[in-house]
């Protein structure tokens, strides 16, 4: 019986493969997009790369161009947001999976559902207009400015924490019953089974959350936009004004930006430097996973 | 442990590590139950957070306003010599004309009259107009909703200091915030621009990501081969969902705005440039091309486990009556799996509602009070309107913000629960 020729069959498969090729395009575009046009910044002769990577100074009206005061904003609002995620992420995520009620799950589970798919922009306005006045209160409003990069990452702390509580909790739970059983079997009370056999077993999906996180973390533009303050400014302390590299973005990209000026260009150019953060962490992750995966029968 | 590591000679010391034991246990238990206290707590915290959020959000949506007119209705009821006890709304169309005239400049007087003369207009459009123009209240001050039912003697204390304040309760969500379009002033502004240029937005962005968001899936699950493109396509999907969304909008601004300007203002294909299109890329049709490649990749991951979970017996016995691949998908597999690719489209489309930071970059309008009408109009959405609201430094812009956000999560809430519903209604099809 011959194979008979079917164009349909073969038009279809030829759209589906587009499809997929679509998800390859945008990574190419954006890569290209973003080195082309900060080759553009780097070749305007305005400025070269070491400068690029250890000024001082964000200051395009003068020419000066470093990154650091923008890079340093970015960490400090990542690390505050991570200091708060982080524990009671883990927290939530062991109470969920190792100690919760199917009843207290369910209630549980929607609620840090609820939390995540509330949009960035709300938890902005959260931060600037409730986490500010609170820590001007507490802290003094002389110490605390009105826009600071603690209340910025106090939000994304709370943001983040879905992120981290249910990615850790599916590696908590993919923890096989046999290894708790085994150490109650051994005398050991529900705490030392859950912090010292179902963590450490389901540590390399918990570090991945970890890391999946901070770059959710690094990459979060809304809150900071309208939180964290505008101007760029080199400082550790998190009660302070600063503008992250994507609080910078929004800013320049919102007002009126005349194409392949130095502005224009340079915003790639500090996209281009988050885009390869972000993506070395993810990639990181997943590395992670893979290699440190404990595998049971 | 002493005990345990250096035994004195002549003591049974299994008793005495039986002791200490019993005193581990004890220290051993306590640490326990302390800890599950603090996991409890963390718990708590975030639900605490949650509840804090809305309520911050309800108490900004609703409260006392201080209105101040500009010139006091009694002053002019004394004007036209009415009694102090009528107000503006009892007085006769002529009464009121004559008070508009007087407080108003000639040339003002002129304009509307040309427009559509006195005594055509009605009681109620004269009464407007002198309210918009003469007494012209101001909110001066707002108080959240708490304060407004627990302190109302400091609110009204406070009040008392500004000069020809009133009180009133005003809901900041209402039929005329949904109704009204953007405005500079705050008694007015309302977000029926916003909402429609999201709901437009969100449509575009649905008619473009599913089809080629399914396709992926379908590819992916049905007829790659396990080579090395297709894993390549696969590591890509899942490093895309990691990217931040801002980082698409540089590439929207790059590519659909600026590169194919032609295509998305319309001009190829000969949209005119009127009130609401704005002959450049900045429109509707960029943003939701933008934002379909921002949930393109959670599409495709949602829509190839909803694939996944289709039993293997059914491609099975679709090929054993002779069916082609794409007869396989179509009539089997697709069928089977379409309320939870729905499910996970209606998901990942509810992020790109609340998208703001990467339509801010392609340009998005903060300001505009013409309604889009098509792919190739200028817009706002709810999410801008909301970030350019709280970035004003006035509280009434705040409660506006509030309101917004109220709406807005109303939007995503009705999209849960169409989601939800769908899969529900599915899902006992197929039982039945």
């Amino acid at each position: 019986m011959s194979r008979r020729a079917r164009p349909g069959e073969t038009i279809i498969q030829g759209f589906l493969l587009f499809c997929g090729a679509v998800s390859i395009l945008t990574t190419l575009g954006i890569v290209l997009v973003l080195v082309q046009q900060s080759t553009l910044f780097f070749g305007s002769g305005e400025l070269d790369l070491g400068e690029f990577f250890s000024g001082t100074e964000w200051q395009p009206a003068i020419g000066k161009f470093g990154i650091w005061p923008l890079f340093m904003a970015t960490l400090v609002t990542s690390f505050v947001g991570m200091l708060v995620a982080l524990p009671l992420g883990l927290c939530v995520a062991i109470y969920l999976s190792e100690y919760a009620s199917p009843r207290a799950r369910g209630i549980l589970k929607p609620v840090l559902e609820v939390l995540a798919g509330i949009p960035t922009v709300v938890y902005g306005y959260f931060a600037l207009l409730f986490i500010t006045p609170l820590l001007r209160s507490v802290f003094g409003a002389n110490i605390v400015q009105i826009y600071n990069m603690a209340s910025a990452g106090i939000a994304i702390g709370i943001l983040i924490i879905p992120l981290i509580a249910s990615m850790s909790e599916d590696a908590l739970s993919a923890v096989p019953r046999s290894l708790r059983e085994g150490a109650y079997g051994l005398g050991a009370t529900k705490l030392e089974v859950a912090v010292r056999v179902v963590v450490p077993a389901a540590l390399s999906g918990i570090a991945a959350a970890v890391i999946v996180a901070t770059s959710r973390a690094v990459g979060e533009t809304m809150v900071v936009a309208i939180a964290a303050g505008a101007g760029p400014n080199l400082t550790l302390n998190p009660f302070e004004a600063a503008e992250t590299i994507t609080g910078h973005i929004v800013r320049i990209s919102g007002g009126d930006l005349s194409y392949d000026s130095i502005d224009y260009n340079s915003i790639f150019a500090l996209a281009l430097f988050l885009f390869v953060i972000t993506f070395v962490l993810n990639i990181i992750s997943r590395a992670v996973v893979r290699r440190f995966r404990e595998v049971y029968e | 442990m002493n005990a345990a590591c250096a035994p004195p000679s002549g003591v049974d010391y299994r008793v005495k590590l039986g002791e200490e034991f019993e005193q581990n246990l004890s220290s051993r238990n306590r640490s326990a139950s302390i800890w599950q206290l603090i996991f409890l707590a963390a718990t708590i915290v975030c639900v605490v957070a949650l509840l804090t959020l809305l309520i911050k959000i309800v108490n900004d949506a609703f409260g006392t306003v201080a209105y101040q007119n500009e010139i006091d209705p009694e002053t002019l009821l004394r004007s036209v010599g009415a009694s102090a006890d009528t107000t503006l709304a009892d007085l006769p169309k002529e009464a009121l004309a004559e008070i508009f005239q007087a407080n108003v400049s000639a040339g003002l007087f002129r304009r509307y009259n040309t427009e559509k003369p006195f005594e055509e207009r009605t009681q109620e459009e004269v009464l407007a107009l002198v309210n918009e123009r003469v007494v012209q209240p101001k909110i001066v001050k707002t108080w959240g909703l708490f304060e407004s039912l627990l302190n109302r003697g400091a609110i009204e204390a406070q009040t008392a200091a500004i000069p020809n304040a009133t009180l009133e309760f005003r809901s900041w969500v209402s039929a005329e915030f949904l109704a009204n379009p953007q405005s500079p002033e705050p008694e007015t502004a309302g977000a029926r621009t916003a909402i429609r240029g999201s709901l437009l937005a969100i449509l575009v962005t649905f008619l473009v990501s599913f089809p080629i968001g399914v396709g992926a899936a379908i590819y992916l699950e049905e007829y790659a081969a396990d080579n090395r493109l297709n894993r390549l396509i696969q590591a890509n999907v899942n490093n895309l969902a990691g990217v931040p969304s801002i980082i698409y909008g540089m590439l929207g601004l790059a590519i659909f705005v600026r590169l194919l300007e032609p295509v998305t203002s319309g001009v190829a294909f000969g949209a005119v440039g009127g009130g609401e299109t704005s002959q450049n890329g900045r429109t509707i049709l960029s943003a939701a091309l933008t934002l379909s490649l921002l949930v393109l990749p959670l599409i495709i991951i949602n829509a190839q486990e909803a694939i996944r979970a289709v039993p293997r017996s059914l491609r099975q016995a679709s090929f054993g009556l002779g069916a082609t691949r794409w007869q396989t998908v179509w009539n089997h597999v697709l069928p089977y799996a379409i309320p939870g690719i729905l499910t996970g489209t209606i998901l990942a489309i509810s992020r790109a509602v609340g998208e703001t930071a990467p339509l801010i970059v392609i340009g998005a309008s903060t300001f505009i009070t013409v309604d889009p009408s098509g792919p190739f109009s200028k817009f706002t959405t709810l999410p801008i309107q909301i970030y350019q609201w709280t970035s004003r430094p006035q509280d009434e812009f705040r409660n506006l913000a509030a309101a917004a956000i109220l709406v807005l999560l109303v939007l995503l809430l009705t999209l849960n629960a169409a989601a939800i519903i769908m899969r529900n209604r599915f899902s006992q099809r197929r039982v039945s």
